[in-house]
């Protein structure tokens, strides 16, 4: 709604980020807590076990639980501060609502709800249901995600929900249901251990998911080669055996040559391909001219090293691969994902023990999130919404007629570009940042003053809430019960901690008052979080993401469970594909055939260098959480620009300096940091921040044609020196996002 | 200070090429009710602008501490388990000789407090058998709390030391770093 309603430094003086800190001597309870609650990280995908200590029903720190066969205590800086949320001076305790002039003002929950109520169908009523939007996230447990998905469809009636899993592991996805017929990793970490190579490809593993760190030394320790893919010298890259440092966008490239390498000296596994595969021809048909010159200008990489890395994968007997964001975040994802499922097909090294292949998985409930049902095309049980069969089945279990179900709506970022077109009008947010992390955000800022009714449900005042016209204090992590999916599909148990303080609500509580106001109540007659879950097992019976076996008690039993687990006496499924028989219509997985392609936006002659961006470790995604906690800010307290000591001479920066970085979209100025661990050709600048110092000011919003991701991971920018040093005041204040 | 859950077996190891500087050890060490929301260990860039190597810096627990000996008010005490203590609150007088003496640059003088602080190995901790708090949560395990069986069959390719030598001068620690394996001492200095 329209721009801010009052001055961001106003805004920013109430709601924050503040940095939060620790007292001195803990805080109180901390040395006799009332109760350690076992619960999970709400970070990344790992979704590390940890026990809450808790004290007048907050939570006041943490106890490493040793016994969560995952992480066995260990955690990451994000993990060790999770805590210092739920006592956060920035939580938000009572609804508010936009005063045009002032800011924001307190609100009763009655007219919080009437008010969006009255918007909703004022909106729906003038310009159609699909007019009112929903934009979810996967930091939300399986029964809130089930939920928004039933609720949006249900309650809303709108075709447009989506979720900022499409900003994440919607290539990996798409590119999963294409190849295997099913969406998630082969096997569990545990088959790392023992994998005789490693690829990992696009994923800065230690900063980005530092438990995972171990399983990949403890697989060297027992003789594992190590090669990482990447622009930059990552900590995981620095040790590596091999490391490639692939020019942003050239991911296809590499791995197209590969195959061709792997062909070419008949490095293939015959009996897999003749009898469990389909499309091998075409697949390498396509990279038939794809020899090491070509692979070494495309790419970047030394042709030798290409030479090696495909040697190595190609004579080894056991293998992992795994990739993420670093190739999934391209205009090609699904391409760049396709590529690498090729080689783990050629050599027939999956549904084995210490052969797998998979992405790792985001966001905290990047895995669970993906799967139930409020991405666009999707239903429950990863169905397909325009399957009548898969609608069918749903609108039976919903107790609602088929014909009155949504359709496909948009996607993440077309949703954004329907509300800056001004189809959409109106938008309800849950968990979802995009002003900080969707590209090109000045575009997405246009769009939100364009909005005649925004609401937003948080727990902290975010970037785009800002431009709220009214905000609903939901919940944290700790505060209600559900279940995750982790990374390696290991459905876990979140336990509540503490209740929602002073006025603030649990999500799901919102969710249920605004159906029952929209006058679906019937519909979410749920009274626990149990109840959510056991609907959604009966939903997702008989999907590909079967979680119909999977009971509470269960999971609290065994510490997890895999899915699929199809009936409550089936254990679960930790290693995929055993059996050969995979989940395409002809039960084989398949070769997909990759062309490259160049990214969107190349370099020239007027945006000469290219850019990229990613993660550091003491930041997570849009930075609503960790720009709050003091010591994770001030660990990194400020997007740097990593530059090569070559490129920036040629420019004539020094480390410290100011540059501002242009691209044909926005430009934003940050202090340069000289380094020797980044390609000459590239610079990187982290996303985490908003306001004047967001990546996301120059990032491109070209979208992959098949998955909806945007380009994150590539575009052209200028680099202009500004003469004068950083600054310590845009230091010290980046964090606020002014 | 006999304690029956205290296994004298386990040993401290810190493996440089393992740490990703991920600085969740210092946080998790602060947390320890003593140090007031400070930490004992201290993660550093050895050269950001050429590598992403970070190293780390913590109390080695020596034989024969030198802080020990040199402090004028018998402030700092190693224990039977060869844990070199934290300063003596109530002897401590802030005089810095520690922080001057101790060849690995260890203890820091809090300023404010004119007191020593450093690691006592997670003696809490320990004593109660528990791991160190570093760890216990370092993620790639750089940190490691076990046995010196435990870690050799563990990782083969490396081999833990505890013996240093600062030109003529040999100092043997309770903490022990992993070396290419067969090597069998560290020479800071020729």
């Amino acid at each position: 709604m329209a721009k801010l309603p009052t001055s961001v430094d106003s805004i920013i003086e109430q709601y924050g980020p503040h940095k939060g800190y620790t007292p001195k001597e803990g805080f109180h309870g901390v040395h006799d807590p009332d109760k350690l609650v076992k619960t999970h990280c709400c970070f990344c995908g790992m979704q590390c076990g940890i026990q809450l200590k808790v004290k007048d029903n907050k939570v006041v720190g943490f106890e490493p639980w040793m016994e969560f066969p995952f992480n066995e205590g260990r955690l990451c800086p994000k993990g060790v501060q999770r805590y210092l949320q739920n006592n956060h001076p920035d939580r938000l305790l009572h609804p508010i609502r936009r005063v045009e002039g002032k800011g924001f003002e307190q609100t009763s929950w009655e007219e919080a709800m009437s008010k969006t109520v009255s918007e909703i169908q004022r909106i729906q009523n003038i310009h159609g249901r699909d007019a009112f939007a929903m934009l979810s996230g996967v930091s939300l447990t399986n029964e809130k995600s089930y939920m928004v998905g039933k609720f949006a469809r249900v309650a809303l009636k709108t075709a447009n929900l989506d979720y900022n899993g499409r900003l994440c592991m919607v290539s990996a996805g798409a590119g999963n249901k294409k190849a295997f017929g099913l969406d998630r990793i082969s096997n569990t970490w545990e088959d790392l251990k023992h994998a005789e190579v490693i690829i990992i490809a696009g994923t800065n593993i230690s900063e980005t998911f530092p438990t995972l760190t171990h399983y990949i030394w403890q697989a060297r320790d027992n003789g594992a080669k190590l090669i990482v893919v990447d622009p930059r010298v990552t900590p995981i890259a620095r040790t590596a055996d091999l490391h490639l440092p692939v020019r942003p966008g050239g991911d296809s490239a590499l791995f197209g040559a590969m195959l061709k390498i792997l062909v070419d000296n008949d490095w293939l596994d015959h009996d897999f391909i003749d009898n469990y595969t389909s499309g091998f021809q075409e697949s390498i048909d396509a990279v038939k001219d794809y020899d090491l010159a070509w692979a070494e200008e495309k790419t970047g990489i030394p042709a030798a090293k290409i030479q090696q890395a495909a040697e190595w994968w190609g004579k080894a007997k056991t293998s992992f691969l795994l990739h993420a964001r670093g190739i999934e975040h391209h205009s090609k994802g699904v391409d760049n994902v396709l590529s690498c499922i090729n080689l783990v097909l050629a050599t027939g090294r999956i549904g084995r023990p210490y052969c797998g292949y998979g992405t790792i998985t985001g966001q905290g409930n990047g895995q669970g999130g993906r799967e139930h049902g409020h991405k666009c095309d999707q239903l429950p049980g990863n169905r397909d919404i325009t399957n009548p069969e898969h609608r069918k089945y749903i609108a039976d279990v919903w107790g609602i007629d088929e014909k009155d179900m949504p359709g496909k709506g948009l996607s993440a970022y077309e949703i954004i570009e329907a509300i800056h077109r001004g189809e959409i009008k109106g938008l309800i947010t849950i968990c979802f940042n995009p002003l900080v992390s969707l590209p090109n955000n000045n575009f997405v800022r246009e769009a939100l003053e364009k909005l005649e009714y925004y609401v937003a449900i948080d727990f902290f005042l975010n970037e785009t809430a800002r431009h709220a016209d009214l905000i609903l204090p939901g919940s944290l992590h700790e505060e209600e019960e559900g279940t995750v999916t982790t990374a390696e599909g290991r459905v876990v148990k979140i336990n509540q901690a503490v209740t929602p303080p002073s006025e603030a609500r649990k999500d799901s509580d919102i969710l249920i008052e605004l159906a029952q106001r929209l006058g679906a109540g019937d519909k979410f007659a749920y009274f626990k979080a149990e109840d959510v879950f056991n609907e959604l097992r009966v939903a997702s019976k008989g999907g590909t993401a079967d979680y119909f076996g999977i009971t509470y008690e269960k999971i609290e039993k065994n510490m997890g469970i895999f899915w699929p687990c199809p009936s409550e006496d089936h254990p679960g499924t930790p290693r995929l594909w055993e059996d050969k028989k995979f989940r395409t219509p002809d039960g084989k997985a398949h070769f997909n055939p990759v062309p490259y392609r160049e990214p969107s936006e190349v370099v020239d002659k007027e945006y000469p260098v290219v850019m990229t961006t990613g993660r550091v470790v003491s930041q997570y995604l849009s930075g609503s959480q960790t720009r709050r906690i003091g010591k994770l800010v001030d660990q990194y307290p400020e997007p740097l620009l990593e530059i090569h000591p070559k490129l920036a001479y040629q420019y004539g920066i020094k480390d410290g300096d100011q540059v501002t970085v242009k691209t044909r979209r926005g430009e934003a100025i940050f202090p340069a940091q000289i380094v020797e661990t980044i390609r000459e050709d590239t610079v990187f600048i982290p996303y985490h921040w908003g306001g004047k110092q967001s990546a996301n000011q120059l990032t491109i919003g070209t979208l992959d044609p098949v998955s909806k991701i945007p380009e994150f991971k590539v575009c052209a920018c200028q680099l202009i020196p500004t003469g004068k040093m950083a600054s310590v005041k845009i230091k010290e204040t980046a964090y606020q996002s002014f | 200070m006999q304690n029956p859950q205290y296994n004298q077996q386990m040993e401290f190891f810190i493996d440089m090429q393992r740490c990703i500087g991920c600085h969740a050890c210092e946080m998790a060490c602060a947390e320890c009710e003593t140090n007031g929301q400070e930490s004992m260990i201290h993660i550093h860039y050895v050269e950001r602008a050429v590598s992403v190597q970070t190293t780390v810096q913590v109390c080695m627990h020596c034989e024969d501490p030198v802080c020990a000996n040199v402090c004028p008010a018998d402030a700092i005490t190693k224990d039977d388990f060869g844990v070199v203590h934290t300063a003596n609150t109530s002897r401590c007088i802030g005089c810095s000789n520690c922080v001057l003496a101790c060849p690995f640059g260890v203890p820091k003088k809090e300023e404010k407090a004119e007191l020593m602080m450093k690691c006592n190995m997670c003696y809490d901790r320990t004593s109660a058998g528990k791991k160190p708090m570093c760890a216990t949560v370092c993620p790639s395990q750089a940190l490691f709390y076990g046995t010196r069986e435990e870690i050799e069959k563990l990782r083969p390719n490396s081999t833990p030391v505890n013996k240093f030598l600062f030109g003529q001068e040999q100092v043997n620690t309770k903490v022990n770093i992993m070396m290419p394996k067969g090597s069998t001492e560290l020479r800071i200095h020729e």
